[in-house]
C-alpha cells in the first residue's frame, strides 16, 4: 500500500467532530496510536446518545491499518469473528486485513453484553450498515478526489478503484477525506449472493492465538506492581464473619496483609476475608492459616434431601397462572385419558474452564482501572459504578478473551470484589478464585421441578395439558424488589410458546424461597423445563399408543419453523428406519427466547447395563446464518453440556455446604463420553434470525431420556440419572 | 525461599520461590509464560499440562523444587511459530471455542502422538480423557489429532485428510 506522507493526522478532536458531524452514525476517524482508540472511546461526554449500531466501530489510519470494534466479548461462541465480519463483509475488507479490538463498555457503543444468543441477530443489520456506510463514503471520497462519477468507484480489498481507468486509492489515504463527509441514511447493502464471509464457513481469528498461547484471558493480564488476593469466604453462603485471627498467615513469607473484603452479588452482600501476598501461591497459604468465625446459624440447616421434599409438598398449591388458553380444568376432568407425571431436576454449576479472576487498580481521585473476563464491558462498569458509587467516567474497563461464560460472566460480584481490595490496598489486586471457591459459591442454575397433566381423547389426541412448575426463582435471589404475587415469567420459560395445537393449555408457577444465589445458566429454565415438558409430550404419545414424531407432527398442523424443524429432523435422523437391536431413539424440540432447535439422540443398551449415547442429530433454525462451522461448534458444545447436566453430578447441599468442591466430585463429560453430533442449519432466509450458543441445549436431555425409554422401557424423570446404571 | 534453576522451553531460569510453590504458578506469575492454565488444582482438569521430560505432567500438582534441572516444556515451547502440526491441525478443524483448556488438550496431543503416532479413536479417548472442555470440543480433538498423525507422519495425503471447514 502506499502512503501519502503530507496526510495529516487528524487527533482526538477531530474524531469527535467527525462523530458529532456526521450524526455519529459512526466515526470513520483516523488515528495514529492505539490510545487514540482508547481515548476517542473513554471521552467523557463524547457520546452521543446511544442507540444500537449508531455508533462508532471503525476506525481507519493513514498507514492504512483497520480497526474494527467487536462490540460483544468472546466467551467462545464466536463474535470476535461473526461481528467484525459483518461489518468487514460490507466494508469490503478481509478479516485477516483488520485488527480487532473488544468496546470498553462506553455508553456510545450501545449494548455489549454477550447474553440471551443474541448477540449476532441483535447486531445484524446495524454492524453491516456501519461497515456499508462507511464503504459509501470511502468511494465518495475517491471520486471527489478524482472528479468522477461515485457509480465509477468500486470498494474492495481496502482499495477503491477507478473501474474505467484502473487508478487506485487506498482506505487510508481516503480516510481523511471520507470522515469530513457525512454519513449516508440508509447505505446500499451488500446482496447476499455476492457475500464472501457471511454465510460461509470461516475461519475464527482468534484460533490461532488459542492455539499457541498467546490469547490473554482475564486471568493473564498483569500490571507493575501487582499483588495477588485469595478470598475465605464462609463455606455456608450468607455466614457472617463473626471474627478472624490473621496472626499465623500475616508470619508467612509473602503475605503482606489480611483484610476483610464484601462479595456484593445482585441483592446480596456476602463477607469474606483476604489474603493478600506477593504470589498467588502465598495467598493461597496465608489462607489456609487464617482462623475464621462464622456465624452460620439456621442457615446450615439448608440441604438438598428436605428441600427438595419441600418442593414435592409445594406441588399441591395452585400456584399462579402463568400461560392460558381454554379450560383446562374442565377439558381435563372430562378426558377419556389422563396422563400424570412428575419431573426433577437438579442445581448445577456453570463450572467455566477460567475460574472467576479480576485484576483491578484503584488510582488517585477515585478511579479504577480492571482488566477482566466479563460477557460485558458495560455490565463491568454499571456494577462498578454501583457498588464502589463512583461515576462511570471514572471507571476503564478491559474486557480479555472469556475461559467460558455461559451466564456465569453475566454477574460481576468477582469484579467489584477485586475493586473493593485494590481500594483498601492501594496496590493493583489480582484477585482468582480456586476452583473450590468457583464450585461452592454460587451463583448456581435453579433446579425445576414440574407436576405435568395431559387428557387425551378418545383417539389419543391432546385435548388438555397442564405445566405446574414448582422452583426457587433466579430472579428473586437477585432483585430485592421481586414480587411473588406476579408469575415469573423466567421461571416458566418456553412452558407456553411450544406451537404444538393443544387447545387447553395452562401454565402455573409455584415460588419456593431458597437460601442459595441463583443465576442465569446457558439456555436459563429452558435447560430443565424442556426436559419435563419434551420427556412428558413422550408418555402422552405412549399413552395415546404413537410414535413420538408422528405424535408432535400430529398437533403441527399449521405451518411453523417449529414443524419445519421436526420434518427436518425425522428426515436427517432417518426416523422411520429401524435400528439395530439393543438401540433406541428419541426426540425432542424447544422454541424459547433464544431460538429454535431439535435433536434426535440414538442410544443403545450395553452388556454391563449401561447405555452408551451413540449419536445426536440436530436440526436447528436461524433464519440466516453468519458462520456455519461456528454454529456447529456451538450445537456440539450445547449437547456437551446439556449430557454434563443430565448424566453427571450437579450441585448438592447439605449442613448449608455446597457437597461437590472440585471436578472430582462435580464431574464433567470428558472426551470418551462425547457422542458423534450432526447439525443441520435451516437458514432459509426470513424477516427474524433466530440465536445460536443455547437452542442447542434444551432438547438434548429430554431426547437422550426418551431414546433412553425407547432402548430399556425406563422413564427417567429425575435428573441427573447415570447411564452406568439406567 | 529457595534459589531454584528451571529449564523451560530450552531456556534457563532462575526462580528465587517457595521450594512447594507448584511448577503451574511459577510457570505463570514468575517465569511470566501465561499461555499454561489454571483450571482445578487438583490435577482434575489437565488446563495445567506441560511436559516433564516429555512427559505430560499437570503442572498444577507438581511442587517447583521436584523439576528443578529437568526439561520442561510449555504450549510455547512446542514450535517456534505456532506451526506444530497439532497446531496446525487444530487450526485446521477450528477447535478451539473459549480456548482456556486448549493449551492443555494440545500439550496432551503432542505427548500421545510422540508415544504413539497413529492413535485409535479408542488410544486418543484414554490419552485426552484427562482434560476437560467445557465448550465440547472433544469432536474436533478427536478429528484434529488424526490429522496431525497423519501429517506427523509424512503422509503425501496429509492435506487432503483435513476437512473444509464446516464439512465434517
Amino acid at each position: 500500500m502506499s502512503q501519502n506522507p503530507t496526510q495529516p493526522t487528524l487527533n482526538r478532536r477531530h474524531f469527535l467532530k467527525a462523530a458529532s458531524l456526521t450524526g455519529a452514525a459512526f466515526a470513520l476517524g483516523l488515528s495514529s496510536t492505539d490510545a487514540a482508540v482508547q481515548n476517542l472511546s473513554i471521552a467523557p461526554g463524547a457520546a452521543p446518545t446511544p442507540s444500537f449500531g449508531l455508533t462508532p466501530y471503525i476506525q481507519i489510519e493513514p498507514s492504512g491499518r483497520i480497526t474494527l470494534l467487536n462490540p460483544v466479548p468472546e466467551i467462545g461462541q464466536g463474535t470476535y469473528q461473526s461481528l467484525p465480519a459483518l461489518m468487514a463483509e460490507e466494508l469490503g475488507v478481509s478479516l485477516d486485513q483488520v485488527t480487532i479490538r473488544q468496546t470498553n463498555g462506553d455508553a456510545q457503543y450501545g449494548p455489549q453484553t454477550a447474553g440471551g444468543s443474541y448477540s449476532v441477530r441483535g447486531q445484524y443489520k446495524a454492524l453491516r450498515q456501519v461497515g456499508a456506510s462507511a464503504r459509501e463514503m470511502l468511494r465518495q471520497a475517491a471520486s471527489q478526489q478524482w472528479n468522477v462519477p461515485v457509480g465509477e468507484c468500486e470498494a474492495d480489498r481496502a482499495v477503491v478503484t477507478h473501474k474505467p481507468t484502473g487508478r487506485k486509492l487506498t482506505y487510508g489515504q481516503l480516510a481523511e477525506t471520507a470522515a469530513r463527509l457525512p454519513v449516508p441514511k440508509d447505505p446500499a447493502l451488500k446482496d447476499p449472493t455476492t457475500f464472501r464471509m457471511l454465510g460461509k464457513p470461516t475461519p475464527r481469528p482468534d484460533i490461532p492465538l488459542k492455539v499457541t498461547g498467546k490469547a490473554q484471558f482475564g486471568i493473564d493480564a498483569s500490571v507493575k506492581g501487582m499483588v495477588y488476593a485469595s478470598v475465605e469466604r464462609s463455606p455456608v453462603i450468607g455466614g457472617k464473619l463473626i471474627s478472624y485471627d490473621a496472626s499465623q498467615a500475616t508470619r508467612l513469607k509473602g503475605v503482606q496483609q489480611v483484610v476483610r473484603v464484601e462479595r456484593v452479588l445482585n441483592k446480596n452482600r456476602y463477607e469474606g476475608v483476604a489474603v493478600i501476598a506477593d504470589s498467588y501461591w502465598a495467598a493461597l497459604q496465608g489462607r489456609k492459616a487464617l482462623r475464621i468465625q462464622w456465624d452460620t446459624k439456621g442457615l446450615d440447616q439448608f440441604n438438598s434431601v428436605d428441600y427438595e421434599k419441600k418442593l414435592r409438598d409445594l406441588a399441591q398449591a395452585d400456584g399462579i397462572t402463568g400461560h392460558n388458553v381454554g379450560d383446562f380444568d374442565k377439558t381435563f376432568a372430562d378426558a377419556p385419558t389422563k396422563v400424570e407425571a412428575f419431573y426433577e431436576t437438579p442445581i448445577v454449576s456453570h463450572s467455566t474452564m477460567e475460574p472467576m479472576n479480576a485484576l483491578a487498580h484503584w488510582q488517585s481521585q477515585d478511579k479504577v482501572e480492571v482488566w477482566v473476563s466479563a460477557q460485558g464491558p458495560d455490565l463491568v462498569k454499571d456494577e462498578l459504578s454501583r457498588v464502589l458509587t463512583i461515576p462511570k467516567e471514572n471507571i476503564t474497563v478491559h474486557v480479555l478473551f472469556n475461559g467460558g461464560g455461559f451466564g456465569r460472566r453475566l454477574t460481576q460480584d468477582y469484579a467489584t470484589e477485586a475493586a473493593l481490595l485494590a481500594k483498601a490496598t492501594g496496590k493493583p489486586v489480582k484477585l482468582v478464585w480456586t476452583r473450590e471457591d468457583d464450585t461452592t459459591q454460587g451463583p448456581f442454575r435453579p433446579m425445576t421441578f414440574s407436576a405435568l397433566r395431559a387428557g387425551l381423547s378418545a383417539d389419543g389426541k391432546a385435548v388438555a395439558m397442564q405445566h405446574k412448575v414448582i422452583s426457587p426463582s433466579i430472579d428473586a435471589t437477585m432483585d430485592a424488589k421481586y414480587d411473588k404475587t406476579k408469575p415469573d415469567g423466567t421461571m416458566l420459560e418456553g412452558t407456553g410458546d411450544q406451537k404444538y395445537e393443544i387447545p387447553n393449555l395452562n401454565t402455573r408457577y409455584v415460588h419456593a424461597d431458597i437460601q442459595i444465589p441463583l443465576t442465569y445458566w446457558r439456555s436459563v429454565t429452558s435447560s430443565t423445563l424442556a426436559f419435563s415438558h419434551e420427556c412428558f409430550l413422550d408418555e402422552m404419545a405412549h399413552k395415546a399408543g404413537q410414535d413420538p414424531m408422528a405424535y408432535r407432527l400430529s398437533m403441527l398442523t399449521k405451518d411453523s419453523d417449529t414443524k419445519r424443524v421436526l420434518t427436518k429432523l425425522r428426515e436427517v435422523s432417518s426416523w422411520d428406519k429401524p435400528l439395530p437391536a439393543g438401540w433406541g431413539r428419541g426426540v425432542a424440540q424447544w422454541e424459547f427466547f433464544a431460538g429454535l432447535a431439535g435433536q434426535v439422540v440414538e442410544v443403545s443398551k450395553q452388556a454391563d447395563g449401561s447405555v452408551k449415547v451413540e449419536k445426536v442429530y440436530c436440526v436447528i433454525d436461524l433464519g440466516t446464518v453468519v458462520n456455519p462451522d461456528a454454529v456447529k461448534a456451538q450445537i456440539e458444545g450445547s449437547v456437551a453440556m446439556a449430557l454434563t447436566a443430565a448424566t453427571k453430578d450437579g450441585i448438592t447441599f447439605a449442613h448449608g455446604q455446597a457437597v461437590q468442591t472440585n471436578f472430582d466430585t462435580n464431574r464433567m463429560l470428558r472426551i470418551n463420553e462425547m457422542p458423534a453430533v450432526e447439525v443441520h442449519i435451516l437458514a432459509e432466509g426470513g424477516p427474524t434470525i433466530k440465536g445460536v450458543g443455547e437452542p442447542g441445549l434444551p432438547p438434548l436431555a429430554p431426547a437422550l431420556a426418551n431414546a433412553v425409554f425407547a432402548a430399556t422401557g425406563k422413564r427417567i424423570r429425575r435428573l441427573p440419572f447415570d447411564l452406568a446404571a439406567v | 525461599m529457595a534459589t531454584l534453576k528451571l529449564t523451560i522451553n530450552n531456556q534457563p531460569h532462575t526462580l528465587d520461590v517457595d521450594p512447594d510453590m507448584p511448577l503451574l504458578w511459577a510457570i505463570r506469575d514468575v517465569v511470566g509464560l501465561t499461555g499454561t492454565k489454571f483450571g482445578c488444582g487438583i490435577a482434575q482438569c489437565g488446563a495445567c499440562t506441560v511436559h516433564l521430560n516429555g512427559t505430560p505432567t499437570r503442572s498444577c500438582s507438581v511442587p517447583v523444587s521436584a523439576v528443578a534441572g529437568q526439561k520442561i516444556t510449555t504450549i510455547e515451547g512446542i514450535a517456534k511459530n505456532g506451526d506444530h502440526p497439532v497446531q496446525k491441525a487444530w487450526v485446521a478443524h477450528q477447535v478451539p471455542q473459549c480456548g482456556y483448556c486448549q493449551s492443555g488438550q494440545i500439550m496432551s496431543a503432542v505427548a500421545l502422538l510422540k508415544q504413539n503416532p497413529k492413535p485409535t479413536d479408542e488410544d486418543i479417548d484414554a490419552a485426552m480423557q484427562g482434560n476437560i472442555c467445557r465448550c465440547g470440543t472433544y469432536t474436533r480433538i478427536r478429528a484434529a489429532i488424526h490429522t496431525a498423525s497423519a501429517d506427523l507422519s509424512g503422509a503425501p495425503k496429509s492435506l487432503k485428510s483435513t476437512p473444509k471447514l464446516g464439512k465434517r
